[in-house]
């Protein structure tokens, strides 16, 4: 991937924490808690991936930092700003800087690429401009250039439901750029591909944290690709944080650990993609 | 035993409960209203001679032709309007009653109720009551189609909306887009089709109910209908029933035409 200078600014912020997260608490229920006294930081352009079984509580983890679930306590800071605190217009402007990518993609399905990818200015836009998608000529010359970067320019005029997985993966990508985001949270977002389209998916998302310097906090069910990618690895288990370091820090029986004392072979190894591949 | 075995022989036996179950229901049900099957059958072919002998539009019918049309018009345009208006109040109210996109907590509980209410009396019985209040009009008929099919559709709408939205809504939310842009630009695009499609059969389903509605409230095709028949005009009622099986056929076939367009 080239640089690109509207997407610079996160590379310049001198290199602190870009987030710091203390005491992060959620209970869904009064008897169990789903999060559970999570704390950690993550600098500027670092790729953290979040390993853990299945209600460890990685989507909620992900989800508490924007507000898109809201936390039961703890504090969350966002490039100096406490996000806990801030009113819902406030919180509006804090979401344009920081994007999601999700298993499903969730995208509209109705729409062609280039209009999914622009949805993310709509946090940047007036009501009434976003609603009727009037975007301005920067913010298409945008959108296209990102859809060329992550190599599916020839699919911007064709609508998402005749793309395949992989294809959709990167429009969600390409929208969660177009935001000129800090930090892309990531609900595995290769959870539904198939191993080789999910190379292509961890390798962007690997060459964004490098070029951009935007930082990059993935969810992952396979732990060999947040080995392989990421900088650091963090592991919930029951709602705790169990594991917070380097990927080679990471061993066996750590790993054994986080799943349990059986590991399900099937979390280790590349796995074939249970739900069907709709590619 | 292992568990497969046990687990398809208890189906089997729930299957064969099920059917004695219904048998015995019918036989409960026909000795209640002394439904004599035997006879209901012997009967049959006599009632069909009769309707094949008295219900076959002749000569003299075609005459009525125009007046039949004209009212048949009414009819339909009437059921067209009930669907339309329903369904423009049916998407307000599922968008502000969804879970995905809905308001604040006790509006999708109260929208429901008022969807299920409205959907579960029958459009017959809308029909009654609206007579007390606005009399033997076409009026009173619209609004009892209207009621129903405002009912149904909310329901309908509310399922499709979170069915089909509600991902892309969390998406644009996270983005930080306004409620206005979620409705605009994820929750409309995406269920536009449902909708038409929904809209498309409301309009056949009212085409249907009107006829009946016609006949209780004395307007429209029901009450041509009604008129003929109980004027002993058997050949012109059934020119009356070819008419509206016409148009009901070629509704149904539009309306599927224009589904395959926008799908
Ligand atoms: N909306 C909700 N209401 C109640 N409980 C919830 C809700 N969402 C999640 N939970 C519970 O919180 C716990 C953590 O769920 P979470 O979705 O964060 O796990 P996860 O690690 O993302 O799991 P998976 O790998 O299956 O996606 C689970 O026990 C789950 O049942
Ligand atoms: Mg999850």
């Amino acid at each position: 991937m080239t640089q690109n200078p509207t997407l610079n600014q996160a590379q310049d912020s001198a290199k602190g924490n870009l987030l710091e997260i203390r005491g992060l608490t959620k209970y869904y229920i009064k008897e169990r808690a789903a999060l559970n006294d999570v704390s950690f930081d993550l600098h500027y352009g670092e790729l953290v991936s979040v390993i853990g079984p299945s209600g460890s509580g990685k989507s909620t983890l992900l989800r508490c930092i924007n507000r898109m679930i809201e936390p039961t306590a703890g504090s969350i800071v966002f490039s100096g700003q406490e996000v806990i605190k801030l009113r819902r217009k406030e919180l509006r402007m804090l979401r344009r800087r920081i994007s999601m990518v999700f298993q499903h993609y969730n995208l509209v399905h109705r729409l062609t690429a280039v209009e999914n990818v622009l949805h993310g200015r709509l946090g940047y836009k007036s009501t009434i401009a976003g609603m009727i998608g009037l975007y301005s000529e920067s913010e298409k010359m945008k959108a296209l250039d990102i859809l060329a970067q992550l190599d599916i320019i020839d699919y911007s005029y064709v609508r998402i439901d005749r793309l395949s997985g992989g294809q959709m993966q990167r429009v969600g990508i390409a929208r969660a750029l177009v935001q000129d985001p800090l930090l892309i949270l990531c609900d595995e977002p290769i959870a539904s591909l198939d191993p080789k389209s999910a190379r292509v998916i961890m390798g962007y998302l690997r060459a964004i944290a490098d070029t951009y310097g935007i930082a990059c906090l993935v969810n992952l069910h396979q732990v060999d690709f947040a080995i392989e990618y990421s900088d650091r690895i963090i592991a919930l288990r029951d709602g705790e944080k169990v594991f917070d370091g380097n990927p080679n820090m990471l061993s066996t029986e750590m790993i054994e650990e986080v799943y349990g004392i059986a590991p399900d072979a099937s979390q280790i190894t590349p796995q074939i993609p249970l739900e069907p591949f709709d590619g | 035993m292992d568990e497969a075995t046990r687990f398809f022989r208890n189906r089997t036996i729930t299957i064969a409960l099920a059917t004695l179950g219904i048998l015995a229901v019918n036989l409960v049900a026909g000795g209640y209203l002394q439904f004599n099957v035997s006879k209901a059958v012997s009967d049959m072919p006599n009632g069909i001679v009769w309707m094949f002998s008295n219900f076959i539009p002749s000569k003299g019918s075609l005459e009525k032709l125009p007046i039949i049309l004209r009212q048949l018009l009414t009819t339909v345009m009437i059921s067209i309007a009930a669907s339309c208006i329903s369904a423009i109040l049916a998407i307000v109210l599922a968008v502000i009653g969804s879970e995905s996109v809905g308001l604040k907590k006790p509006v999708p509980f109260i929208v429901r109720t008022i969807a299920s209410v409205f959907r579960n009396i029958p459009t017959v019985a809308w029909a009654l009551i609206l007579l007390f209040s606005f009399k033997q009009s076409e009026f009173t008929g619209f609004l009892a189609l209207f009621l129903t099919g405002f009912g149904y559709l909310t329901r309908c709408f509310l399922e499709t909306i979170d069915e089909v939205s509600a991902g892309a809504v969390e998406a644009l939310r996270a983005t930080g887009a306004s409620y206005g842009q979620l409705i605009a630009q994820a929750v409309i695009p995406l269920t536009a089709t449902a909708v038409l499609s929904w809209v498309l059969y409301m309009i056949e389903t009212n085409v249907r109910d009107a006829t009946l509605i016609g006949i209780l409230t004395g307007t429209g095709i029901g009450f041509v209908f009604d008129m003929y028949y109980k004027s002993f005009r058997y050949d012109a009622a059934a020119l009356v029933i070819v008419c509206i099986v016409l148009v009901v056929i070629a509704l149904e076939l539009t309306s599927n035409l224009i589904r395959r367009m926008i799908l």
